[in-house]
């Protein structure tokens, strides 16, 4: 674990220095207070003033934030505070909830995802998402990786073959499962099926991974192996995390953002956000005085 | 306070730790378990006994100041009755006993006495024996017959008599080359001469239908007509060519003949032709009991029923019961499941899918005999009705479909158990993890490739488990079926070696109404009710078997498609 730390906390000082403070139009984020400006980065993701409903209940208050691109992106604050909620906004997941209704916008590289006609199995393609939960199917190790492709009618053996391996290295277990690709994927450990969900969501090619929570019901084994993952993922993926465990964000994020109550309270380079809060509530809750 | 209180010993404490409970619940497990072994048990002996050579017993039944009679039968049962039943039936009586045992024998020669079976009291038979000789001869009709083998003739010459000592064995060939020509006779009669008048029946309906249709012109109309005879002319031939070997078959299965003297002294001469089998049972040992044991019950099992269903097998009706099921399930398994996925999976869950859901759940419990007369009125009066005027035009009058048969059976069943696959699959989609859909719609794929890759699969062993359910419920329903297409005997079985091979319009055979024909509807009750528990434990049998099948395959699913506690 120390391991992880040095490595996490040595890829985080030099990535800082790449990310220059310029000054940022507080305007452009609206109200929440964002003492860092991202202004260099890439932007995937940009949320506009999101409010969301379930039913008469208002889960997200006006959030407004931008993910980086090829960044990793960690949401933290207390439970029920709404970080899973715009995660799952982010792929349109909250259309399953019969009652939830959405005000403000979502924009992937400029076009709005809550627009009528985008296909949403289309946007979902192109940011995938990991649960709490491992959920492989009840299909062999092969057929899982290859589900997504095969939803895209790509039958192929060869193409197949190519993209279940390419994707099972991507996810660091082709080493562990080369052996018995057809044998069920329930027969695999936790930490084993989550990197399995992992390499089936990037078997698609994705350009947004969201992931919930992606080691919070697995040792801390095999936690440390999803977080390797993660830092090896951000070469090619543009990452958001939710997770409870402020360590693990602090290891593997480059932006943080702390939610309270519905309300994103404040959005940093994860550096200064743990260790120079400029808001109290974010320092009460990254000191452990609440949560 | 001491772990050990040996205060708590009373029948307080004995209760508060739960005991009774304990014990009430072991005890209703027993109970139920020891009716179900009882009720095999009972059909199992009183079924299958029933195929066991019994002993013939020849003795002298003397009631007093009456004549001596010779009796030669099986024994069957025997009871102790009250003198005054037996008084009372004006038998006299010389005893002051309070009971009096008496039997039932069967004595069989219902040709030559009138009736099979008796009742005798036990203390006026004497000089009891068990004669090696004793004959006892199965016949196709007239019931079993009892007595002496005296010669066997060919032509009316006696080639053989009991006195050189070969009759018994000329006997038993001559049986076996009659019953071999009589297995011929049968299959040209059915198979080929079946054909042949199918045939004709298909080039009636095919002139009939050239009659009703206008639109054929008047030369094609001569054409086809033309047609039409030549065949018919042709298929005369084959006919004439059949008769001729089928008269004479006849005359070869009629030549034999053999002489048998009663108990009575009566001799009786018969044709071969008439007897199934023949045989001593006095003079079998065990191992040929067991031997003719199962070769008689493997006769139950695969013959057709003779002599208003009291003898031969069942096989048409197991048959019957069987194609129905199947047919059932084809029809009611998707069905249910389309339902079930409407309502779980895209029914917006209001008031509305609520009252629907309610509404199936208590059509379960509507008795089926009222299913039995919506089939009848619904599918056969109507549905058929106008099939048979858009489709079968040329066989009217004469119904196709809108007459009760097998399709109409199954369809009316599958109705019958439609609620139970509903239920059982709804709640089969419920159970399926939520996480599992969100997988595979954050994978990019549709609510429909969803249900259609991940959610069916998975739910595919509660589907097995309605199947299992309604398939249980089918095939033990009688009371709609009377209504709905099963007859007391089907001249043949609805899948046979004509095009289109599955008759679905056919009558058919069920082993539940066989049941209630042969106990109730029999001519002869004593001869019949071993068949009715024989019968009974069959269709147990058969229903477990089917039920078995489905739970192996269920297995196979939940094990392919077991998914985490999540």
């Amino acid at each position: 674990m120390n391991e992880l730390n040095d490595k996490a906390a040595s890829f985080m000082t030099s990535d800082k220095s790449t990310v220059k403070a310029h000054a940022i139009n507080m305007e452009s984020l609206g109200r929440n207070r964002v003492e860092q400006s991202i202004h260099d980065e890439d932007i995937t993701l940009t949320v506009n003033n999101l409010d969301l409903y379930y039913g008469e209940k208002q889960a997200l208050f006006d959030v407004n934030m931008v993910i980086p691109r090829k960044k990793v992106t960690a949401f933290i604050g207390p439970s029920g505070c709404g970080k899973s909620t715009l995660l799952r906004c982010f792929n349109r997941m909250n259309d399953l909830v019969d009652t939830c209704r959405t005000d403000g916008g979502i924009s992937l590289d400029g076009s709005n995802i809550y627009d009528k006609r985008v296909d949403v199995a289309t946007l979902r393609r192109r940011v995938g998402m990991v649960f709490q939960k491992p959920n492989p199917f009840p299909k062999s190790i092969y057929e899982n990786v290859a589900y997504g492709l095969r939803i895209q009618g790509i039958n192929k053996k060869r193409v197949l073959d190519e993209v279940v391996e390419r994707s099972l290295r991507g996810a660091a277990l082709w080493d562990e499962v080369k052996d018995r690709l057809h044998d069920n994927a329930l027969g695999m450990s936790g930490g084993q099926q989550q990197r399995l969900v992992i390499a089936r969501t990037i078997a698609v090619e994705p350009e947004v991974l969201l992931l919930d929570e992606p080691a919070s019901a697995l040792d801390p084994i095999s936690t440390l192996k999803i977080e390797e993952l993660i830092y090896e993922l951000k070469d090619k993926y543009t990452i958001v995390i939710v997770t409870h465990n402020m360590q693990q964000a602090a290891r593997v994020s480059d932006y943080t953002a702390f939610m309270y109550m519905g309300k994103l309270i404040e959005f940093d380079n994860t550096d200064i956000l743990f260790t120079n809060p400029s808001n109290k509530q974010t320092e009460d809750y990254i000191t452990g005085r609440y949560g | 306070m001491s772990l050990h209180d040996d205060n708590k010993q009373g029948f307080i404490e004995w209760c508060k730790r739960g005991e009774p409970m304990i014990w009430l619940n072991a005890s209703a497990v027993t109970v139920s378990t020891l009716a179900v072994i009882g009720l095999l048990l009972l059909l199992a002996v009183r079924g299958f006994g029933h195929f066991w050579p019994a002993s013939v017993m020849q003795a002298q039944y003397t009631l007093p100041s009456e004549q001596a009679t010779p009796v030669l039968a099986e024994q069957v049962e025997s009871e102790a009755v009250p003198i005054e039943q037996l008084l009372s039936a004006g038998f006299n009586i010389d005893t002051d006993d309070a009971f009096v045992d008496r039997q039932l024998v069967k004595l069989g020669n219902r040709d030559v006495t009138g009736a099979d079976f008796k009742w005798v009291i036990t203390r006026y038979l004497s000089e009891i024996s068990y004669p090696a000789d004793a004959v006892v001869i199965e016949r196709l009709e007239w019931g079993n017959f009892y007595g002496y083998l005296q010669n066997v003739k060919e032509q009316g010459n006696v080639v053989a008599s009991i006195d050189d000592g070969k009759a018994w064995d000329e006997f038993q060939a001559r049986i076996a080359r009659a019953n071999n020509i009589h297995e011929e006779i049968k299959r040209i009669e059915k198979k080929d001469i079946g054909a042949i008048n199918y045939r004709l029946e298909k080039m009636r309906l095919k002139e009939r239908g050239l009659e009703l249709d206008s639109s054929v012109s008047e030369s094609r109309r001569q054409q086809m007509q033309a047609d039409i005879a030549a065949e018919r002319a042709e298929l005369d031939v084959e006919y004439k060519v059949l008769q001729g070997q089928l008269a004479d078959l006849y005359k070869q299965w009629h030549r034999d003949t053999f002489t048998m003297k009663t108990a009575g002294g009566q001799v009786k001469e018969q044709r071969i032709s008439t007897v199934v089998k023949a045989y001593q049972p006095n003079n079998m040992n065990l191992i040929q009991k067991v031997g003719f044991y199962f070769a008689k019950f493997g006769e139950f099992l695969t013959d057709e029923p003779r002599e208003a269903n009291t003898e031969g097998g069942i096989f048409p009706a197991i048959f019957g019961t069987v194609i129905m099921v199947l047919i059932m399930s084809v029809l009611v398994t998707p069905f249910g499941v389309v339902a079930a996925v409407y309502l779980r999976e895209y029914a917006k869950q209001g008031l509305m899918t609520r009252i629907v859901r309610i509404a199936v759940n208590n059509l379960a419990g509507v008795p089926s005999i009222v299913y039995g007369v919506f089939g009848l009125g619904f599918f056969i009066y109507f549905l058929g009705a106008e099939m048979d005027k858009a489709l079968f035009a040329e066989a009217l009058p004469a119904p196709t479909f809108g007459t009760p048969g097998l399709l109409w059976a199954s369809v009316t069943l599958a109705l019958l158990t439609l609620p139970v696959v509903i239920v059982a699959t709804e709640e089969g989609l419920a159970r399926i993890p939520r996480n599992l859909r969100e997988g595979s719609l954050a994978l990019g794929a549709t609510k429909a490739e969803t249900l259609w890759r991940v959610v069916l699969p998975m739910a595919s062993p509660a589907m097995m488990t309605g199947l299992i359910l309604a398939v249980a419920r089918a095939a033990g329903e009688v009371a709609p079926l009377m209504l709905v297409g099963v007859v007391k005997l089907a001249p043949s079985l609805p899948v046979d070696g004509n095009f289109p091979y599955f008759h679905l319009d056919q009558k058919f055979m069920h082993l539940g109404f066989h049941i209630y024909d042969v106990g109730f509807q029999s001519p002869n009750v004593e001869a019949a009710r071993p068949l009715v528990y024989a019968t009974a434990l069959l269709l147990v049998v058969i229903i477990a078997l089917l039920n078995l099948s489905a739970v192996a395959l269920r297995n196979h699913l939940r094990e392919k498609y077991k998914s985490l506690e999540m």
